[in-house]
Parts: structure tokens; sequence; C-alpha cells
């Protein structure tokens, strides 16, 4: 029982590194733009997908592929932000909203288009998992894992270390003063729509490893992706992290009593249990 | 020969853009009266299409009942569940701030897929409920002239539902809770609870909608219900109609499957092979056309009488 | 040459106008007021210097050139700095990355100027690495104020930068602001404490329904007589 549990958690830090990397995503785009993105499971689905090519189409091991598929979700973010959110930076909230599910169906549809609608794997074959005391893991697992605490470092030295990086926690602490002491606001908005989508990539190739690609991946993985952001406090980055390992210990660990086809409920009722009991997220703030 | 074909298609092709016109109707109600986002409609659809067919088909080990009851108590029954569902979730959700309903309704729509899908004993599972009666084909046989008649019956009587709530008192709070919910709020009313009587108002038309396709299509599965692309098409028909408007509700619902079944012209030409590429082509190009009407034209062709402007 | 000078400005925020044609001008080195009952446009004749007004007619020059059309980035770098009444901070950074914040624009060496600042007030010096929404109310608004001068500005617009302090913060506010006039920084600010603020200031603008009503020394508005019953209590 101790085992399975153990083995369990060890699943649940697993997808919650990725979950991690996608709500850190989420948090940080509320909170310059103040609106939640619904595009975002499809953007991680197409770093997958960007990844897939290098993989399937040249050859390239994973992690080679991944500085690639950054640049690319990076840059389709970017692109998104200029020819369509851009026009709509004065629109209320709820019409960006509406605008990204728009974004969201047609990235799936363009991922159909370019890279077919079938299930598809990085690797063909079983890996060849560690064993002690019982418990299994597998090599991705801790690449995974491993990725996302480096990732997150970086993403810490670059918000407390970096003069951008200050600027996206200025902006997103309070947008007016920023405006006032000259911070330009489409610049630091750009950063924010590649530091976005380069983490959705990884957190998207992340996936792909853990589990398969698919066209709906995204899509399927944004409910927890946005419980975890949530949790944390949505527009609050360091929150994301605690929320994406909550929200995916949950999920794993709720299986010994559940269903496992019912995990999606589970990550849905620890949000909507957050957001009846403490609207700002596990931590206080001032989002 | 042909003309009869052009007919058939015809009366298929307007039964289902009537389906789609009270889907539209019912997320007018939320979104357009009262600015809920429900990206869950799909989920409230797929509830009332399958209470009516368990209510309607014949007994079944399959799943639970069926109940061999007549087809408009199969359309309350759908419309009471969905009424239901909503409400429960409801109690919860409506005190959220707009984006949090959003992500909400997702996982709604998620768990009941899911439930569908695994759920045997009541569904059927991915098997699916065969056999569901055509509307009064009892009396007045299977002619689908009569399903078209029935659906634009309930497609009036949803407008004329929505249409009177709308103008009525009710319809000016939920529309002031819109523009100034703490300025409602203020004068005593108790916001949240008007708001969830919008959101299971909208609810149980799309339940209404559920059965009335369950009832035309007379087989149901979880597979039939394309969860997000009917969620999305209702939501890019009520935007390019004009939110808030139901007459834009119904003009949006008209126009948008009149161009969704044009694609669907345009993508058979590329061949059986392309087939599978030409459906993402279709969802591509009304997802583009969703941000070109919010860019150019937020309104919608009909927008709503008095509303400021974005 | 003649600081800031506002010309029959007429303009609102988008809805009914709420100034009238009305004309200020600031001089180098020179402690400008502006006081009169609430809803007169005091701060909205304040923020249309720096861009956040809807201008119809009329027209802002800085140092004679016409900044009437630039938005608050572009002003900012004419070396004019802004400082908002409420939510003057960014309250989750620390005092140190606020001031960064505040010289974001700059690209040269900042720590010369930031050692200026701390120096100019110590307390900041005390708390660089404090997180500004933990601090007092009096303390905000030095780093506030310490923000706008990252920038080193030939003007600064405070709007009512005593507004709910204590007595005791209140005179050293002032104090401070004489000092920083002292350096020989122009100063336009809109002040509740009618008296102490024309006790300091140089000039002083009298605003009533989004009109000029008088302007004057402030010596000579102290002594007004329909001045002090109308602000400074009798």
């Amino acid at each position: 029982m101790v085992t399975e549990l153990l083995q369990l958690a060890i699943y649940g830090v697993v997808l919650g590194s990725i979950l991690t990397l996608g709500a850190i995503g989420v948090s940080l785009i509320y909170g310059i733009l103040r609106f939640a993105h619904f595009a975002h499971g499809d953007l991680m689905a197409l770093g997958a997908y960007f990844s897939l090519s290098l993989v399937a189409g040249l050859g390239f091991p994973v992690w080679a592929s991944a500085p690639f598929a950054i640049v690319g979700a990076a840059l389709a973010a970017i692109a998104i932000d200029q020819t369509v959110y851009r026009h709509l930076r004065k629109s209320p909230p709820i019409i960006l909203l509406i605008s990204s599910f728009g974004i969201a169906i047609a990235l799936r549809s363009v991922i159909q288009l370019v890279w077919g609608p079938r299930n598809q794997v990085y690797a063909s074959g079983i890996q060849i998992p560690w064993r002690f005391e019982g418990l299994v893991i597998k090599p991705d697992h801790v690449w995974i894992v491993l990725g996302a605490v480096v990732l997150v470092a970086a993403l810490h030295l670059f918000l407390t270390r970096t003069k951008m990086g200050k600027a996206m926690r200025a902006m997103s602490d309070n947008m007016d003063l920023a405006l006032v002491s000259g911070i330009p606001s489409e610049r630091v908005i750009m950063v924010t729509w590649a530091v976005g989508g380069g983490l959705a990539a990884v957190a998207g190739i992340f996936l792909g490893m853990d589990t398969r690609l698919h066209p709906v991946m995204g899509w399927s993985v944004l409910l927890p992706v946005f419980a975890a952001a949530i949790l944390g406090g949505i527009g609050r980055p360091y929150g994301a992290i605690a929320g994406g390992m909550v929200i995916g210990l949950a999920m794993e660990m709720s299986t010994v009593v559940i269903d496992p086809t019912y995990k999606p409920a589970v990550a849905f009722a620890l949000m909507v249990i957050m957001l009846v009991v403490r609207p700002q997220g596990l931590f206080k703030g001032n989002a | 020969m042909e003309m009869d074909g052009l007919l058939t298609y015809g009366v298929f092709f307007l039964t289902q853009a009537g389906i789609y016109a009270v889907l539209a109707l019912g997320l007018n109600v939320q979104y357009g009266l009262t600015g809920q986002i429900n990206i869950g409609i799909a989920g409230f659809f797929a509830v009332g299409a399958y209470t009516s067919a368990i209510v309607t088909t014949h007994p079944s080990t399959a799943h639970l009942g069926g109940f061999n009851l007549p087809f408009p108590v199969g359309v309350v029954a759908a419309m009471a569940t969905s009424a239901l569902v909503a409400a429960a979730i409801g109690r919860i959700t409506m005190r959220l701030r707009s984006d949090y309903l959003a992500i909400a309704t997702i996982g709604i729509a998620e768990i009941i897929r899911l439930a569908l899908k695994n759920e045997d004993w009541l569904t059927n599972g991915v098997r699916g409920i065969p056999g569901i009666p055509r509307p009064f084909s009892e009396t007045l046989g299977a002619n689908p002239l009569i399903s078209l008649g029935v659906v634009l019956g309930f497609v009036a009587f949803a407008f004329w539902m929505v249409e009177r709530a709308r103008s009525a008192p009710w319809g000016r709070v939920l529309r002031a809770i819109r523009e100034n919910e703490d300025g409602v709020s203020a004068a005593g009313k108790d916001v949240a609870h008007f708001r969830l009587q919008a959101f299971v108002f909208g609810a149980s038309l799309m339940g209404m909608a559920g059965a009335l396709y369950a009832h035309f299509i007379g087989f149901i599965s979880p597979e039939a219900f394309l969860p997000l692309y009917g969620t999305f098409l209702v939501w890019v028909m009520l935007i390019a109609g004009g939110a808030g408007n139901n007459w834009g509700a119904l003009v949006g619902a008209l126009a948008i499957w009149v161009l969704w079944s044009a694609t669907q012209f345009m993508t058979d030409a590329l061949g059986a092979e392309y087939a599978t590429q030409a459906g993402a082509l279709r969802v591509l190009l009304i997802g583009v056309l969703l941000q070109v009407i919010l860019i150019a034209r937020p309104q919608g062709l009909l927008p709503e009488r008095g509303a400021r402007k974005h | 040459m003649t600081l800031l000078s506002i010309e029959g400005l007429t303009g609102g925020y988008g809805g009914a106008d709420i100034l009238h044609g009305v004309d200020l001008r600031v001089e180098p080195g020179e402690i400008v007021v502006i006081i009169g009952p609430n809803g007169a446009g005091k701060s909205t004749l304040m923020k249309a210097a720096f861009g956040l007004v809807k201008i119809k007619e009329g027209a802002v020059l800085f140092e004679k050139r016409d900044i009437t059309p630039l938005r608050p980035d572009q002003i900012v770098r004419q070396g004019i700095s802004y400082v908002p009444q409420e939510r003057n901070v960014f309250p989750s950074m620390s005092v140190e990355e606020n001031l960064e914040m505040g010289a974001f624009i700059r690209t040269d060496d900042i720590r010369p100027q930031m050692e200026r600042i701390y120096s100019f007030f110590p307390r900041l010096a005390e708390r660089r690495t404090q997180i500004a929404g933990s601090m007092s109310g009096g303390e905000r608004q030095m780093l506030a104020m310490g923000r706008a001068l990252m920038l080193d500005p030939k003007l600064l617009l405070l709007d009512e930068p005593t507004a709910g302090l204590s007595p005791l913060f209140i005179d050293q506010t002032f104090e401070r602001i004489q000092k920083i006039n002292a350096a020989g920084i122009g100063i336009l600010m809109v002040e509740q404490n009618a008296k102490q603020a024309l006790a300091v200031c140089d000039r002083g603008y009298v605003l009533t329904m989004g009109r000029n009503r008088i302007d004057d020394t402030g010596a000579n508005l102290l002594a007004n007589k329909d001045v002090a019953e109308m602000f400074l209590g009798g």
C-alpha cells in the first residue's frame, strides 16, 4: 500500500511538473494582459508537434529538438498576439477570452492539418525503467522533473535579476504606474508571450513524452493547467508551482479511491473548492 | 429525383439549423443578456439528448430505462435534467467572476463527457442508445417534414420565451448586472440569484435542443457530440448574429450554418482521402472568421439595441 | 524659458469635458500649486500635462515644445515625472526594484542616482530589500517620489502628496518637496492642505468648475479674503 502510494506520488510529481510549466504561462499572461488565455493548452500541443517534426522527420533526439520547439512556440504566440489579441487590447477581458477560445480551436485544426489526427509518439518501444524497493521510475520521468526544475529556476532568475523580468512583474503589479514610469508595455507584452509560449512548448513536449501526442492533448490538459494556476492564485507565477504540484499529486493519488477516467474531475473539484473557499489562491496576494 | 434529393437535403439542413438556433438562444440568455461565458454547451446538450432518449425509448437492458413515454415528456424531462445539472453547479459557481465560470464550465462538460462514456448502466457507454423515436411518428408517420415542423415549432417557442424574458423587468435586471454588477447589488438585488436563474434557463434550452437532436437523428452515442466543435459553432453563431439580440441569435445560427454547410461542399470536392484534413480546414476557417468578427464588428450583424459599444 | 505652459486647455476622460479653457505655467525652479474645491478638475489638469487626458482644444508645451499629442511613456523621456495619488508603488517589489523601475528607460548606470535618492530619503536606504506593499503610508509616499526622481526630471508632478498622512508626515513631506525643489526641479502639485501648500509655493492657481478662478503668488493667495473663505477655513 505504501509502495503503491509512493508510486502514485512519483506520477503525481511528473504530472505536476508538466502542469506547473503550463500554469506559469497562464499566470504570467493573466497578470499582464488580464485575461484567461484559453489557447494555452493548444499552444502546448503546438510546441510538442514542432518537436515531433524534428524527432520523426530529421532524427533529432527529443532534448535537442526542444530549443527549436521553444523558439517556434514563442514566435507562434507572438504572432497570434500581434495579429489578433493586439487589436482587442481595449476590449473587455471577456472578449479576449472568447477570442482565445477561437484560437484554441484554430490551433488544433492547424495541428490536424499538418500532422494528422492520429496518436503519435516520440520514440516507439518501451523504455527500460529503473526499479528499486518495488518502485518503478522511467528515465523520462526523471528528465521531466529535472527539466521543470531547471526551467523554473531560470524563470526565477529572469524575473528577479533582469530588467525585462522585473518590468514584467511591475506591469503585473501596477499597470498604470508601469505606464507612467515609461515602461514600454508592448515590448513587455511581447516578451511575456515569448516566455509563456516557450514554457508551454516544453510542457507540451513533456506531456508528449509522458503519454502520447494527439491533436486534442492541449485542450484535455487545459482544465488541470487552469486549476493549477487558480490554486496558486492566478496572476502570480510562483503560486503556479505549488498549484501545479497539488493538482498533479491529487489527480494521481485520487486513483486509489476513484476510477482513473475521472482524474480531470479531481482537478475540477479542487479548483471549484478553491474558488469558493479562497478565491485569491493558496497564498494571499494582490491579484 | 434530383429535386427530391434537394428537398430532402433542404429539410435536413433546416432541421439542424433550427436545433442550433435553440442552442444560440440558450447561450444568448447566459452570455448575451447576463454576460456569462459557458464553454460547456455540449455538456448540457448531451444531458438533454440522453435524458429524452432514456425517457422515450423502449425498455432495454443496455441502459437505464427506456420508459417508453411520449416525445413531449422526453423534451420536458430533458429540459428539467439540464436545468438541474445547471442549478447544482451554478449554486457554487454563480458568485465567481465570469472568467472563472468559463473555466468551470469546461470542467462540467468534461465530466459529463466522461460519465456518458463510462457509466454503461446509464448510457450504454460508447455503444450509445439506438431506436429513439421520431417526434409523433406513431400518429403522424416518420416524414422528415414532420420533424422539421416540430423543430421549428420549438424554435418559435424558445424564441418567444427568451424574448419575453428579455423585455420583462427580469431581463432588464440581467442587463444591468452585466453592465454594472456593483450598482445592482447596491440596489439590494441578489446578483448571484439572478445569474443562477439565467444560467439555469439557458441550460434548459440547451437541454431542449439536445432532445430535439436525439429524436431527429434517432441514435446517440458519446461520439455524436463532437463536444467542442458544437460549443464553438454556437458561440460563433451568437457573436456573428449579435449577442444580446434574439433575432441576432436566429440570424447568426442560420448564417453560420449556411457557411458551415457550404464549406462542407467545398471540402468534399477535395475527395475522401483528404476527409480529415478537410474537416480541420473547415474548423480553422470558422476560427479565423470569429477573430475577424471580434475585431471588425464585435456587435454582430444585428447589434443589441441600446447597448454600449465595446 | 518657461518650463511648462498649458494654454486654453479643454478636455476630459472621453465623456463630458472637465476642463474648460484652462491656462497654467510653471517657470524653471518654481513650486506651483493647484487648489480648488472637489471636482474642480485639479488632478485632471495635472494629468493633462502628462498625456493622461483627452485634450479637445488647447496645447501643452514643455520647454516650448508641443507635447500635446505625446503618450505618457514619451513624455517621461522629455523630463517630466508623475507621482499618482494612490497606487503609486509596485506593491510586490522591493524598494530597490521600485526605484529601478522608475529608471527603466535609462540605459546608463543608475547607481549614482539611486545613491543620491537614498541619501535624500535615508529611510528608504534602510529598507532597500523591503517589499513596498508592507510599508507605511508615509514610507510609500517617499518611495513614490523616489521612483519618480530616478529619471532626474526637470519637472515633477505630485497629485496630493500629503493625502492620508498624519500631521507629522505632512510637515515632513512639504519640507522634502522644498528640498527637491532646491535642487532645481520644478514642482507642480495638487493639494488639499491648501494653507501649507500655499505657504511653500511660489505661485498658486485656484480652479473652480474646470476654469481658472484666481492665480497669484502663494503669499498673495494666502492673504486673499476669498481664498481664505473658500479653502483655508476662514
